[in-house]
């Protein structure tokens, strides 16, 4: 690691992801931090380049290709950066990376009951930005053979192990070490490597673990119990545990990595956990409700802070490139064809989603695939906010028989904590979001998937950065904080929505509209319609919503709402779709009013939305 | 302009002559069973291993009502014996014999624990034998004792974009005249029983269906229906990790889903080598640093030859061949004319790196980078 600088000039961040290696430059011009340029390339990390540092590289080569400025030292022929900036558009202060390449941080949790400690036991390891691969538990319905089959199999990069209270039984926290220790599973990254394990159950049972955990095959670590007693939860130790065994043995197994490690002026951080690490600190900041969602090739990662608490969830396979055909798998066709307002077979859409699977570095060049994968990224969204909701729950002291299969089921709203009416702002991030030519797409994907009711703000990642600015509020906070608000987030705009189900065509809503300068506007909105007014960012407009008596819009059924709302690059949509959105059932009239849909957010070029047959 | 991309995509790999290394490692430490020199063939087994068996965990303690410490005062075997299923491994009595219970084997395989911190016996199944075969036909260049061999051979070497069932060998029989042309039921006879056919632009469902009736070993194509892919296989695809699919024989795509020609380059080959034995395996893993689905045809004479086209990505440049890999101009051909730096807008209206490209029939189109791969620099 290189040694800091006070006041540093430009700064490069790398994100190693599981297809692209992303560099982003910024700088500080005429005393304002600014976005200067990316570079994206293939990332190398498995044969035939083995070796991270060559993507990297090669991005950070398409970086000084479009500003001209020197970064790499050409004089070695392994990678290294010219450091400090020199002056004379040469060299930079400080580099930060974040990666998720490899399929990321991939782990094994173990817990006593499903709906408690094993429960925890996911939640830290989700908190720490890892893909969890199975949750195994007393209580999980399946045999101990069956148990052991699994673990054996499964190649996880560590191992979370959680189960019992603080001088409680222990038995069954033994039983699950032994289901490990029998199971022997090899890990990701070659034979001669202890498989870490993660203890984080009840204290008494220590001895007897490391016991049981050989340490010719396991290398134990003890941390406190993640639930010392039932009606308390503590993950931060877990949770830590778990991000520096990430870098101790995941990272130092990956190919190329020691080399990048040594280039980095802090610690390379998972994606998902820098990435968490920016949207929480923008909450605090603002003292907000946040939900937020990272679309990636290989997961989607879902954030919020709700009312002071941080959650994060890795949805490992939906993504939108290797794993796009498992989103379509999961969602299935009726799903993500509710979207799509041409008439396709299914053949024709999944001629689409799979060849993006084989070929997932490719790019939409044609308006039908790119409607299909904007259909596939509100259906992985959608799932991977169900996930989310599920872990996103107060503290269960109490058995529930619940599977795995169910985190893609719907999560009643009762269930969680985040209360859809009380979030303030919605965050998107990622390729598909980033790269959607217009930010009106981003918008209505961002709804569509999240469905937020009453009044709520919506942004989106501009060219995706987050992850990057995540990583460096660990040694920059005001810089990345204020990269993030003036160069990183583009302001959308507010979504007005209410909760409730009428018939196609009649009043949602009566809404006046009242600008600063006293002008005023109304809008009848009629159920089964969206309308988008466009509002710059800089106007504050009181939005009054008188609804009728079937629809909420935060005060009640029926109950009139006003507030002060800012515009955005899209502006001001007043849904009046329904929550959930409805859709019929007739094929004919579902392409008409998804069109329509299409239509007012004026989402697509006119002339390709105009060939479109209904 | 720029003379040369940084946007590396890179293509697949369809050479006529290279010479291609295959490491084939054991899943764990055993016995190489060649030598440094020797020549092998497809079948031939270059090593063996023995992977341990499952366990199986009797909880006895909690079979017999008992604390785990108190196990041992119960348990009949030790520690290393053999037992058969239905074998005593534990008796129990109380009250002066009038309770008595016994616990048996549930599966023939060595005791491999007795645990008084949690009361459970486990049982491992007997090892199981697991051969590596050569997989292609050539010299050990190089041996890893106990771990691995290198295969080395001069063959014609083509990659396809998908896969499916594992590593198989037999002749080549080319049964369509052109690339673009459908590889239907009708091409496809009992004479093709252990050979690895090869199509142009489609494989029908029931083409699909016939091979494996007839039994052959491959099929080779451009493209096949999603639909039908998943009809054969019986279930929906999921993330891109093929191989292990259980088809009767390897189907490998050269292009993608639909009906896609085989590339003109490819085809030549499997042209050229019509009647000669090929390797093929359909393991694929779309993940960063791709494994893609392979067929490797030796060729003849095992010594080395200098001059023989290396296998690797190439980068681009005006001049360069490449070939359109998505919609709306999937297979197109055409050569490199531009390399504009700046960012240009495609018809979605997305602003893109792009590169123009002279298509055979004259027009010049626009494409993003990542949408074409390099055939040839």
């Amino acid at each position: 690691m290189s040694g800091l600088n006070s006041e540093p000039r430009f700064i490069l961040a790398t994100d190693v992801g599981s297809t692209t290696t992303k560099a982003r430059f910024f700088g500080k011009v005429n005393g304002e931090w600014k976005f200067l340029a990316s570079g994206e390339a293939p990332t190398t990390v498995e044969k035939p380049v083995e070796d991270v540092t060559k993507g990297v590289r090669n991005a950070v080569k398409e970086v000084e290709e479009l500003t001209g400025h020197k970064i790499i030292d050409y004089s070695t022929e392994e990678l290294k950066f010219i450091m400090p900036y020199r002056g004379n558009k040469t060299g930079i202060d400080v580099y930060v990376s974040t990666s998720s390449a490899g399929g990321g941080l991939q782990m094994l949790v173990m817990g006593v009951v499903k709906s408690i400690t094993a429960e925890s036991a996911q939640r830290a390891a989700l908190g720490a930005g890892a893909i969890v691969m199975d949750v195994i538990a007393v209580d999980d319905g399946r045999e101990t053979h069956e148990k052991v089959n699994i673990v054996r199999f499964l190649r996880p990069d560590m191992v979370l192990l959680a189960g019992g209270t603080d001088g409680g039984d222990k038995t069954h926290v033994l039983e699950m070490a032994e289901v490990l220790a029998v199971a022997k599973p090899k890990p990701r990254f070659g034979v001669s490597y202890r498989l870490p394990v993660i203890y984080a159950g009840n204290k008494n049972a220590r001895e007897d673990i490391k016991r049981i955990l050989s340490s010719d095959f396991f290398d134990v670590r003890v941390v406190d119990n993640i639930r010392p007693q039932i009606e308390v939860e503590r993950v931060e130790p877990a949770r830590n545990a778990i991000l520096e065994l990430f870098m101790e043995h995941v990272m130092a197994h990956a190919p190329g990595y020691e080399k990048l490690m040594k280039l980095t002026s802090t610690d390379i951080m998972p994606t998902p956990a820098a990435e968490g690490l920016m949207i929480r600190t923008f909450a605090e900041m603002k003292g907000v409700n946040v939900l937020g969602v990272g679309m990636g090739g290989a997961t989607t990662n879902v954030y919020s802070v709700f009312d002071g608490r941080f959650l994060r969830t890795v949805s490992a396979n939906l993504g939108m490139s290797y794993s796009i055909g498992n989103v379509f798998k999961e969602a299935g066709i009726d799903n993500v064809r509710r979207w799509i307002p041409f008439d396709m077979t299914d053949e024709d859409i999944m001629s689409i989603v799979y060849n993006k699977m084989i070929r997932p570095t490719t790019i939409p060049m044609t308006l039908e695939d790119l409607v299909v994968e904007h259909a596939i990224a509100r259906e992985s969204i959608r799932m991977a906010f169900n996930h989310h909701k599920y872990l996103a729950r107060e503290l269960k002291g109490v058995k529930k028989e619940r599977t795995i299969s169910d985190i893609f089921e719907e999560v009643k709203a009762e269930e969680t904590y985040i209360d859809m009416m009380r979030v303030n702002y919605i965050i998107g991030t990622g390729g598909l979001l980033s790269r959607a030519p217009r930010r009106a797409q981003s918008m209505i994907i961002l709804i569509d998937a999240f469905q937020p009711i009453g009044f709520t703000y919506v942004m989106q990642d501009s060219v995706f950065m987050i992850p990057h600015l995540g990583v460096l509020s660990k040694l920059y906070k005001e810089i990345a904080l204020e990269i993030f608000e003036k160069e990183c987030l583009v302001p959308l705009g507010t979504v007005v929505a209410g909760k409730g189900f009428d018939a196609l065509g009649e009043k949602v809503a009566d809404v006046e509209l009242t600008f600063d300068d006293g002008r005023e506007e109304n809008v009848v909105l009629r159920f089964g319609e969206i309308v988008r007014i466009s509002i710059p960012y800089n106007v504050e407009v009181e939005v009054s919503v008188k609804p009728s008596r079937n629809f909420d819009f935060g005060a009640g059924a029926g109950k009139p709402v006003s507030r002060k709302v800012r515009g955005g690059v899209v502006g001001l949509v007043l849904d009046g779709r329904g929550r959930p959105i409805y859709l019929p059932a007739s094929d004919k009239e579902r392409r008409k009013l998804v069109l329509g849909w299409f239509k007012s957010m004026d989402l697509y070029p006119h002339q390709l939305m105009n060939r479109v047959e209904v | 302009m720029s003379e040369e991309s940084f946007a590396y995509t890179p293509g697949l790999a369809v050479v006529p002559r290279t010479y291609v290394r295959k490491v084939r490692s054991l899943p764990v430490k055993g016995e190489i069973l060649v030598k440094k020199g020797q020549e092998v063939s497809f079948d031939t087994i270059v090593g063996r291993c023995y992977l341990e068996g499952a366990p199986y965990v009797v909880k006895l303690a909690e079979m017999l009502g008992i604390d785990p410490e108190e196990i041992s005062n119960y348990v009949t075997v030790k520690v290393g014996d053999n037992v058969k299923q239905g074998d005593v491994i534990a008796k129990y009595s109380a009250l002066f014999g009038l309770f008595k219970k016994a616990i048996t084997s549930p599966i023939n395989g060595v005791v491999e624990s007795v645990s008084e911190v949690t009361g459970h016996i486990t049982i491992r199944e007997p090892p199981r034998v697991i051969d590596v075969s050569a997989y292609i036909k050539g010299v050990v260049e190089d041996v890893s004792p106990g771990e691995s061999v290198v295969i080395g051979v001069p063959a014609a070497y083509v990659q396809g974009i998908i896969g499916f069932g594992g590593e198989t060998h037999g002749t080549l029989e080319v049964v369509v005249s052109r690339p673009d042309e459908v590889l239907d039921e009708s091409k496809i006879s009992e004479a093709h029983a252990g050979k690895v056919i090869v199509g142009g632009s489609l494989a029908t469902y029931e083409a699909l269906n016939k091979a494996r009736k007839v039994g052959v070993k491959g099929v080779i194509v451009g493209g096949a229906k999603i639909t039908d892919v998943e009809k054969i296989l019986g279930y929906r695809i999921g993330v891109a990790i093929t191989g292990r699919e259980n088809l009767g024989y390897t189907l490998i795509l050269t292009e993608g889903f639909g009906k896609l020609p085989m590339s003109e380059r490819a085809f030549k080959i499997f042209v050229e080598n019509d009647g000669n034995d090929a390797a093929l395996s359909g393991v694929t893993q779309v993940r960063a640093g791709v494994i893609r689905p392979e067929v490797i045809i030796p060729l003849k004479g095992s010594v080395r030859e200098e001059g023989m086209e290396p296998l690797g990505e190439g980068r681009m440049k005006v001049g360069s061949v490449v070939r359109i890999i998505r919609y709306p101009y999937f297979g197109a051909v055409g050569t490199v004319v531009d390399l504009p730096v700046e960012l240009q807008e495609i018809e979605t209206e997305s602003p893109v790196r792009v590169v123009k490209v002279r298509l055979q029939d004259g027009r010049i189109v626009t494409i993003p980078r990542a949408n074409v791969e390099i055939i040839s620099e």
